[in-house]
């Protein structure tokens, strides 16, 4: 495989890291955008995208089975990225346009 | 050219923290939103650019694109297509996909990868395991949101939910500690994977259809994690970040989810269903009034409030709630939207449907803000909801939703509760405020009843 860039103890402060992270930003959040905002992390929970990303482009070109699993995976979480994003999108929308 | 690559991940990952952040704040929620969109934009990017480095293969390429494209058409398709209303659905449905997707991607890496070490088998099972459990248990939880699912034999399934439970993990425990060397790990994956699948659904039937938008989290964040062990196994940053990120924000809203229903996330998961309250609707004498004796009722009254439920989105009577509380200020009486946390079926859901229908966001007050002072309204009329209103949660022990914070609206004058019929909410538990004295019930569609109304109070 392709190498990439991180060590095992590195994979281990970037899990703590995040973690805490996460807590941090979504504290205090008003309730009004709780739908809002799970489904906006809904949309970027669709990373996993990335690792079907990898075996579509770093397979063999002759290996179909492959390719076909890997782009089914891809069209799948595709739906998730933007239809999480759109629809956050549009409820955001409604309530931006009330506000003034 | 590693640095270039580095700087780029870096770049999309500060854009998801930078992003969730700013969606906490109302004034910039949108920037969020589009920011985070960004940075999954950057990551997809700079993965292909990286994955194809020197050699670029066509067909690959084709099959990646033509994928993208058509995952973007569909989504997209599907956000601007979905009744407001059906939000939380759509939410979970979502989610059930991006767990699909888990699960297909791990089966895919064990087809593909040559060197197997035991670690990253691991990592690729307990992705797949969590995403299977996401995906089956997501799609439960749309067809519990769209229609209430009654199952009888709650037992058996609580039974066959533990017992597959321990079957996968004694099978993890078993594979990495013996190694059978003659079971192939493709074979191995594939059934945990089958496994998880049955797993989400038996996990899924027995809780309750009031918790939904606590699940829809949950299993949001099982995704998340899910998405982390990939990134593991992936040895990618981004993808470990982005699923801790969101793991991190689930579990979070779920415990705030839970907190704002009094329960915990113990006795949610665990689906436990009370019998319903002690006093049973036989014994509760209900006075009952028509829409335009209500409307002449609102005609005289000068504060009024109005509770919105899950009864408003369904009926859609959002529209015809804006044009009443319209008319009513026109002639002169103050109106106040009144919300319960959990009201709906997430937590904004009534929000969302109130903007939908342009009603100003400084007439909407959370209950806290106004439940000192229930006593000021001379009205509050109650739209399709039940039990946050219900005075049960306040002096019934043996109530299902004993403990939960209600909206006082007992405590008003006049409380006038339009329902579709003598059912119980959604918890199942009985409303002893129907049978209250300064209660009536107004039978019948949402939407028909306060366009009724409207009619009468344009007459007055």
């Amino acid at each position: 495989m392709t190498h990439y860039f991180i060590t095992d103890i590195d994979g281990v402060y970037v899990l703590i890291f995040s973690l805490l992270i996460g807590i941090e930003v979504i504290k205090n959040v008003p309730a009004i955008l709780h739908t809002p905002l799970m489904s906006g992390a809904n949309a970027i929970s669709g990373i996993i995208l990335i690792g079907a990303v990898i075996q579509v482009l770093s397979v063999p070109e002759t290996a179909y089975f492959e390719l076909t699993l890997a782009s089914f995976a891809i069209v799948l979480a595709t739906i998730n990225i933007s239809g999480g994003f759109f629809v956050t999108y549009r409820m955001l929308s409604m309530f931006t346009t009330t506000k003034k | 050219m590693e640095l270039l690559i580095n700087s780029a991940f870096l770049v999309s990952a500060i854009g998801f923290i930078l992003g969730l952040k700013l969606m906490g704040k109302p004034s910039q929620a949108k920037l969020g939103n589009s920011i985070a969109a960004l940075g999954m934009i950057i990551a997809i990017a700079t993965t292909a650019f990286m994955v194809i480095g020197g050699a670029p293969k066509i067909t690959n390429i084709i099959f990646l694109f033509s994928a993208l494209t058509a995952g973007t058409l569909i989504g997209r398709y599907m956000a601007f297509n979905a009744e407001m209303t059906g939000m939380p659905q759509l939410v979970s449905l979502f989610n059930a996909f991006g767990g699909a997707s888990a699960v297909l991607i791990s089966i895919n890496e064990a087809v593909i990868q040559t060197e197997q070490t035991p670690l990253i088998n691991f990592l690729l099972v307990v992705g797949a395991v969590l995403g299977g459990m996401s995906f089956t248990g997501s799609i439960i939880a749309y067809f519990k949101l769209e229609k209430n699912v009654n199952i009888s034999n709650l037992k058996l399934i609580k039974f066959l939910s533990l017992f597959i439970f321990v079957i996968i993990i004694v099978s993890l425990l078993m594979y990495f500690s013996v190694r059978f060397n003659g079971l192939s790990f493709l074979i191995f994956i594939c059934a945990m994977s089958m496994l998880s699948l049955i797993y989400g659904v038996v996990f899924t039937i027995p809780i309750g259809g009031a918790d939904m938008p606590v699940l829809v989290s949950f299993l949001n964040a099982i995704t998340g994690v899910a998405t982390a062990f990939s990134g593991l196994a992936f040895n990618s940053p981004i993808m470990l970040i982005g699923g801790i990120l969101v793991g991190a924000t689930g579990v979070f809203l779920t415990f705030q989810m839970c907190s704002a229903m009094n329960r915990s996330l113990r006795v949610v998961l665990a689906g436990k269903i009370k019998s319903a309250g002690s006093s049973s609707s036989s014994e509760m004498e209900i006075q009952t009034i028509t829409p335009v004796e209500t409307a002449s009722l609102l005609a005289f009254s000068n504060k009024i409030a109005i509770i919105p439920g899950y009864g408003m989105a369904v009926a859609q009577a959002q529209q015809a709630c804006f044009e009443l509380q319209k008319n009513l200020m026109a002639k002169g009486a103050s109106v106040t939207y009144i919300i319960h946390p959990v009201a709906g079926r997430m937590p904004g859901h009534m929000n969302v449907l109130l903007a939908e229908a342009k009603v100003e966001y400084h007439m909407i007050k959370d209950m806290d803000e106004v439940n000192d002072t229930m006593e000021q309204f001379d009205i509050c009329i109650v739209i399709g909801a039940n039990d946050v209103v219900n005075p049960a949660a306040e002096d019934d022990p043996e109530s299902v939703i004993y403990g939960m914070p209600i909206i006082k609206a007992y405590l008003s004058n006049q409380v006038i509760v339009m329902k579709r019929g003598m059912a119980a909410g959604y918890s199942g538990a009985e409303n002893p405020l129907l049978g209250r004295q300064n209660c009536k019930l107004l039978f019948g569609d949402a939407k028909e009843s306060l366009s009724r109304i409207l009619d009468e109070i344009k007459r007055i």
